[in-house]
């Protein structure tokens, strides 16, 4: 049961181009490896079957099974330096906000080394309260408590001060706010029987302490904080209470010049993976792991909604013992696409014994050819998202919101139990707080064909299925590549086909379907809840996105404050509440959601319009459309769009046919919803729908949009004579005549 | 909030014909009362792809901790096991034991 894992860089590659795959195998001494192109990943028994096909490469038969470990957390470091090595006395301070003070040791800032019980470090200690320890040379060691527990989401400040001279140590620790009968503030001081304090080699650690250093190998830590630390000071004296405060300010008092070693100013250079030191010394950190940036500080008043408008309310940086972004692991295998590969979605499948994983990744057509009029348009951003699902297991409502009991596999249990793999955008951090990175980076457990559950890949699998079995060519673009080659990669093509889920969109990503749309493309939108939340790519490292989930229906609410991305610095949330509705650029928008079983589509007097003449042809004036499907029994369902002129369906669009007869586990949803009401259930609302909808754009162009994530799994019903895939083939066709609309 | 009240059993014997709904506004205010639980102790399914079977479990009660696997208890579809948790919950919030 995952004995091997991987993940794969990049995502997609052209033919000619190296895909680097990366392995860790456990127990598994080595595997085969092959090359499959997914034409259909659903091998379920209701589904069009599931069909791969080999590919020769110059890969080997096998390779040798290797266990890579992976190291979760966040912490910012600093390499070990002579600056450092010379302290003899010190004092480092910071304001923190721990969120899981109970949770045993954890690093504020150290430069500690367990395994020599060396140097020093101001931790929260295994009571829940801060603590110096000191160590020397000879491994003798006097660790300080406060004895005053933090309460947990609480600002305070803590400072650890060490005289070498006359080996007085002294750590404190004071709420910002205090409460009446809680005892949370405290100090102690001590004269310590120590030789020289100090750890050669050992890297000064924020938020952890650095674990013993493995040549050759990026550092690690260990001892992780949970929660944000603000203005880290590092003084090369003691200092006393009055120079404490005053190096609390957002810039280094001038007379504090020479003492201060280092101050940090997380506020700078926000998206990127460096902290900025303001001292002379320039000591700037390097982050590990992506911890939350862009959140509110210790004096944060609400007045400022934006980091950028003040940054000095921005100084913190909120760390989690569970971030991940690269796993770092070392290459297993290079695949070098074969020059005569066709463009498409492919895995490279590893196998030992009755152990076999897949690793998806794309081909794309050679750069700046097409080898089809067709791009379908694979939402790796998406997948990104949901990697590593795990609210079935986390989240108390799960059950309410699927309608059934979770039915898990052995991916869905091994994330649970292996957090260190990091969990989806969907869920929480072990500390609560709500996880605003997705990365590929890193095995994707969920991301793989043959899952029960018919969703993303699985799913978008069905469209190229059925663009196989009707023998319409296609190429394959991912999100990743249209976030970064915009309108140009998609004008080549006649038609432009979408995902199920097309659901987090990037700015780059909508202003080049939007130019496509506007410029005489075709665009259709074979899904449901698309084009919906805003995210940011990671401006220097590819392959992780940023979310905020700050309004719209979602698993997790982002903090007051905190609605910025770091990334790009701009407002997060939905593209609705930032009026570039998914309606302008498809015609309908997220209405609902629901598990329990899907439906089918009513014929609208819109549908007898001449203009539409062409979409139903050979589809009866009362047909029910897809009252059919693989996933819940009919083509409309799981999330579902409707049209809606005040939210931006043009005008001009013809609502040709809307869902009936969901159930009341379909909702309305929370953006439709001024104020709480009765009757927002599928049974009673007519908001709860999927339109199916179609219209003219600028240039001859057009959209035609299904609204519904289940429409796909209708495709091959009846070996794919039904009148899903006649809509969608008469649509097709179309879409692919020159002749403008 | 309502509490299940022991003698509507033939909610129980619709739940029991069709698991998956659709369901009539009295099962489906049970329903949710019963899937509203607390995660410790939350039964779920796995499954057992290679013996196409579906295993009874329990989600701990700390998170990314072990689940707890019930595999004396396995069934050949997902409304059988359905049934069997509506059963156990039934008997759990209305200290009744249903039939069948």
């Amino acid at each position: 049961m995952n004995a091997i894992i991987g993940y794969c860089d990049p995502f997609c590659a052209a033919p000619g181009e190296p895909v680097r795959f990366m392995v860790s195998c456990d127990g598994v001494a080595s595997y085969r490896t092959e090359i499959v192109r997914l034409i259909c990943a659903d091998d379920s028994p209701g589904g069009p079957g599931y069909k791969e096909e080999c590919i020769a490469t110059a890969l080997d038969d096998s390779y040798p099974g290797v266990y890579q470990a992976i190291h979760p957390g966040s912490w910012m470091y600093v390499a070990p330096c002579a600056d450092l090595d010379a302290l003899t006395s010190f004092s480092v301070q910071a304001f923190i906000w721990p969120s899981t003070p109970e949770k045993g040791r954890q690093g504020v800032i150290t430069r500690w080394s367990d395994s020599g019980s060396t140097g020093f470090g101001l931790f929260v200690d295994a009571a829940g309260c801060a603590a110096f320890t000191l160590g020397d040379a000879a491994g003798n060691t006097a660790t300080l408590s406060t004895g005053a527990r933090f309460l947990p989401r609480q600002w305070y400040f803590v400072a650890a001060s060490y005289d070498a001279d006359t080996h007085v140590a002294r750590v404190v620790q004071r709420p910002l706010k205090s409460f009446p009968g809680i005892a949370d503030s405290g100090e102690a001081s001590e004269t310590v029987t120590l030789g020289a304090v100090h750890a050669p080699g050992v890297p000064l650690a924020i938020a952890a302490f650095g674990g013993d250093p493995i040549p050759g190998e990026p550092p690690t830590a260990v001892a992780h904080f949970n929660g944000k630390i603000d203005r880290p000071r590092f003084a090369r004296r003691t200092l006393s209470p009055n120079e404490m405060t005053a190096l609390t300010e957002s810039d280094i008092p001038s007379y504090l010049e020479s003492a201060v070693v280092a101050a940090w100013d997380f506020a700078r250079d926000m998206s990127s993976t460096k902290a900025h030191d303001l001292s002379r010394n320039e000591l700037h950190g390097t982050l590990n792991n992506f911890p939350t940036r862009a959140v509110t500080g210790h004096n944060w008043t609400g007045e400022a909604m934006s980091w950028r408008d003040a940054p000095d309310h921005y100084g913190a940086i909120h760390f989690h013992d569970d971030d991940i972004c690269d796993a770092g692991w070392q290459v297993s295998f290079t695949l070098d696409v074969p020059e005569k590969a066709r463009s498409g979605i492919y895995a490279a499948r590893l196998a030992s014994g009755g152990v076999e994983e897949y690793i998806p990744f794309c081909v794309r057509p050679p750069r700046g050819t097409t080898s089809a009029n067709i791009a379908f348009l694979v939402p790796t951003a998406t997948y990104m998202a949901y990697a590593n699902y795990v609210s079935w297991a986390d989240l108390p409502v799960a059950e309410k919101l699927f309608s059934a009991l979770w039915v898990a596999e052995d991916a869905d249990l091994f994330i649970n139990e292996h957090r260190e793999f990091g969990a989806s955008t969907y869920d929480s951090h072990l500390d609560g707080s709500g996880i605003c990175h997705g990365s590929r980076l890193r095995p994707m457990l969920n991301l793989r064909p043959k899952r029960r559950q018919l969703w993303n890949l699985n799913a978008d699998t069905h469209i190229t299925d059925w663009l196989e079995a009707l023998g319409f060519p296609y190429d394959v673009i991912t999100d990743e590549d249209l976030h970064r080659e915009g309108l140009d990669i998609l004008s080549p093509y006649r038609a432009v086909v979408t995902g199920t889920h097309p659901e987090y969109y990037s700015r780059e990503m909508l202003d080049a379907l939007e130019g496509y749309t506007a410029s005489g493309g075709r665009l259709v939108y074979t899904g449901g809840n698309g084009f919906y939340w805003r995210i940011a790519f990671h401006p220097e490292t590819t392959g992780i996105v940023e979310v905020r989930r700050c309004n719209g229906t979602r698993n997790w609410i982002a903090r007051p404050g905190e609605h910025y991305h770091a990334f790009d610095g701009q407002f997060g949330g939905t593209w609705r509440e930032l009026g570039r509705t998914p309606n302008r650029l498809v015609g309908v928008g997220f209405a609902s959601e629901g598990f329990d079983y899907s439906t089918h589509y009513v014929r609208q007097p819109d549908s007898f319009d001449p203009r539409a003449a062409f979409i139903f042809e050979g589809i009866g004036k009362n047909e029910h459309i897809g009252n059919f499907g693989s996933v819940g029994g009919g083509a409309s369902g799981i999330e579902i769009d409707r049209a809606d002129q005040a939210l931006g369906t043009p005008p001009h669009a013809l609502v040709l046919a809307s869902s009936d007869g969901h159930s009341n586990n379909y909702l309305v949803v929370l953006e439709d919803i001024p104020l709480n009401y009765p009757g927002t259930g599928g049974a009673e609302s007519p908001l709860v729908r999927a339109d199916l909808v179609f219209f003219e754009t600028a240039e001859g162009g057009a959209v035609f949009s299904t609204g519904s994530i289940a429409w796909a799994a209708s495709l091959a019903h009846n070996d794919y004579n039904n009148n899903v895939s006649r809509i969608t083939e008469n649509v097709l066709r179309r879409f692919l005549d020159d002749t403008p609309f | 909030m309502e509490k299940i009240d022991p003698a509507a059993t033939h909610l129980a014997e619709e739940f029991r014909a069709n698991p998956s709904g659709p369901h009539s506004p009295a099962l489906q205010r049970v329903l949710n009362i019963m899937r509203g639980a607390a995660i410790a102790g939350k039964h779920f399914l796995i499954h057992d792809k290679e013996r196409q079977v579906f295993v009874l479990a329990q989600l701990p009660a700390v998170l990314g901790s072990p689940v707890i696997r019930h595999d004396d208890q396995i069934f050949a579809t997902t409304d059988e096991a359905e049934w069997t948790v509506f059963k156990l919950r039934w008997r759990d919030h209305t200290g009744r034991t249903l039939a069948g």
